[in-house]
């Protein structure tokens, strides 16, 4: 609610109303339903995707410090997108290149983690850092290569910006069912989160386990990437309070994480949009801001 | 009452020449206590993965009941076979209970939500590992023994038919041996199948019905505990001379430190 009626124009809750019953201004109407609308619900989903991977993520490496990107997803999109921009690619074939990269980033880990032998999960994140890495490196590259004109453009879109998202949709359509799916896996993966082989002692097909949550993780994390940029520490942060808070059990963090990430999200770009209104900040930039003395206070406390 | 039986069966550990004398064919007889004992290396927790389904033979084959296991579904195997591992990672953190009542895994649906009979089974296993009071606190919180206790809990909590349980004494106080031996011999007297390796021959002739020998170099010796555990075998086993001595009418192998 908050996010559709703050903003460089201020609604009040009525005039929302009467938008949504159709008796409203035309500009108005266009505000809400064309504007704010569609970037709170893109917003909300893009969150609750990047806490979801990132829980996901955590679990499988069995690393705290495991976020969606660690495994050079949302570098491989990266790459895609500035290219495009680079080749004055707009709208929804700007997207379209950022989750081919995403997938290729994630195939291409997935591919070389598990060539050799059996997918060790040290193997598959000793990958994904160095690919990571590799992307981090293509990245300066094409920011030291780029016209200036369009530099600001490409740091905003890489600190992770909702100005741009168009298709609030496919990130709800991606988010729901994977939740739905999740619910019945979320024993499992409990049971996984103390490690493979006892995992495999109480009955779980450990690799095609370990192998369903990278794929998922990382689709989660491509549709969240191509929806908004990457916003750095939803993924990362939200999963380890709500553990704090909620405990261990993953049929009760997988759901939460998702609905905790879309509220931060969607307050953060509130705030983003509303600070220096009517100027717009990137929602990276909050969530970072936020996030980082959260984890550094947690992690001061000793609860990590 | 799951028999387990052996067929030929080599265990693979890559880095060792097995010789094909050394392959095992026994069965392992609901009712009966098992120690496997032999030389650091020699392959008792690599047996021990194989029984479980973790690892495939490198020749030969386990059965479970009538059931060759290479073709028993993973599930299907957790539902009669429960191992204890004798190292505990830590994974993720949880806590004693929720590390207990996991052993409910191979029992439930997905759908299916734990019922009070399992939450109950869970308590009654930490109860009976003197566990109660740290069921809150947080696996990495735990010492040693502690942790030990917990595993077995879990293995308790699973209450499989064959008990597969590496070095079940690691780790414990003098007390919590005793009580952790006469919780897997009660298991074997409620007709299952308990199968252990250890490290301490006198523990083996204390509470085992059963040895199983596995010697380096040569074939392994099995059979009831009174008529396997003699010098003559176990010190070409360990290398090591050994003196006998009784106490209380019980015998106990001592190793002879002469010569250092």
């Amino acid at each position: 609610m908050l996010s559709i009626t703050q903003g460089s124009v201020a609604l009040s809750l009525k005039t929302i109303w009467l938008v949504l019953l159709d008796q409203a201004s035309p500009l108005h109407h266009t505000l809400v339903m064309d504007l704010r609308l569609p970037r709170a619900l893109a917003g909300f989903a893009t969150g609750g995707l990047l806490a979801l991977a990132g829980a996901l993520m955590q679990i499988l490496l069995r690393n705290p410090l495991a976020d969606p990107y660690v495994l050079g997803v949302s570098g491989g999109a990266s790459v895609a997108t500035l290219l495009a921009m680079l080749m004055a690619v707009t709208g929804l074939m700007l997207s379209a290149m950022a989750f081919l990269g995403a997938l290729i980033s994630t195939l291409l880990v997935f591919c070389l983690a598990r060539r050799v032998g059996s997918n060790s999960t040290m193997r598959l994140l000793l990958t994904g850092v160095v690919i990571a890495s590799g992307w981090g490196a293509l990245i300066t590259l094409i920011l030291a290569l780029a016209p200036k004109d369009q530099l600001p453009s490409m740091l905003y879109w890489l600190m992770g910006d909702l100005a741009y998202a168009r298709m609030p949709w496919l990130a709800w359509l991606v988010l729901v069912p994977v939740c739905l799916v999740l619910l019945p896996l979320g024993r499992s993966l409990n049971v996984l989160a103390r490690g493979p082989l006892q995992a495999a002692a109480l009955g779980i097909n450990v690799v095609r386990l370990e192998r369903s949550v990278f794929l998922v993780a990382s689709l989660l994390t491509a549709v969240a990437v191509t929806t908004a940029g990457s916003i750095g520490f939803v993924g990362l942060v939200v999963p380890h309070i709500l553990r704090l808070i909620l405990g261990n059990d993953q049929r009760v963090i997988l759901p939460t994480s998702a609905l905790a990430g879309g509220c931060l999200v969607t307050l953060a770009d509130t705030l983003a949009r509303t600070v220096i209104a009517p100027e717009q900040l990137p929602v990276g930039v909050i969530t970072a801001l936020l996030g980082v003395p959260t984890f550094l206070y947690l992690l001061h406390r000793g609860r990590l | 009452m799951t028999r387990v039986t052996l067929d030929q069966l080599l265990v693979d550990i890559p880095s060792r020449k097995l010789h094909p004398s050394q392959a095992l064919s026994l069965q392992f007889e609901p009712g009966d206590t098992w120690a496997i004992l032999g030389p650091n290396g020699v392959g008792k927790t690599t047996l021990l993965h194989t029984l479980a389904g973790l690892k495939e033979p490198r020749q030969g084959s386990v059965w479970l009941g009538q059931a060759n296991l290479r073709h028993v579904h993973r599930l299907q195997i957790a539902q009669q076979v429960g191992i204890m591992f004798q190292e505990h990672h830590d994974g993720f953190p949880a806590t004693v209970f929720e590390n207990a009542l996991m052993g409910r895994f191979p029992h439930l649906s997905p759908w299916e939500m734990e019922t009070e009979q399992d939450v109950a089974l869970a308590q009654k296993a930490l109860a009976e590992l003197d566990l109660e009071h740290l069921s809150q606190r947080s696996l990495s919180s735990l010492s040693g023994g502690e942790r030990q206790r917990s595993a077995l809990a879990t293995l308790l909590t699973q209450q499989p038919d064959v008990w597969l349980v590496d070095e079940p004494t690691n780790h414990l106080d003098l007390h919590h041996q005793v009580a952790a031996m006469a919780l897997l011999t009660q298991q074997a007297k409620q007709n299952s199948t308990v199968i252990m390796t250890l490290h301490d021959v006198n523990i083996a002739a204390q509470w085992c019905s059963h040895v199983l020998l596995l010697y380096e170099d040569a074939p392994a010796r099995f059979g009831p505990t009174d008529a396997l555990l003699t010098k003559a075998n176990l010190e070409p086993l360990y290398k090591q001379t050994l003196s006998l001595t009784t106490v209380q009418g019980r015998s106990f192998f001592v190793p002879d430190i002469g010569r250092f």
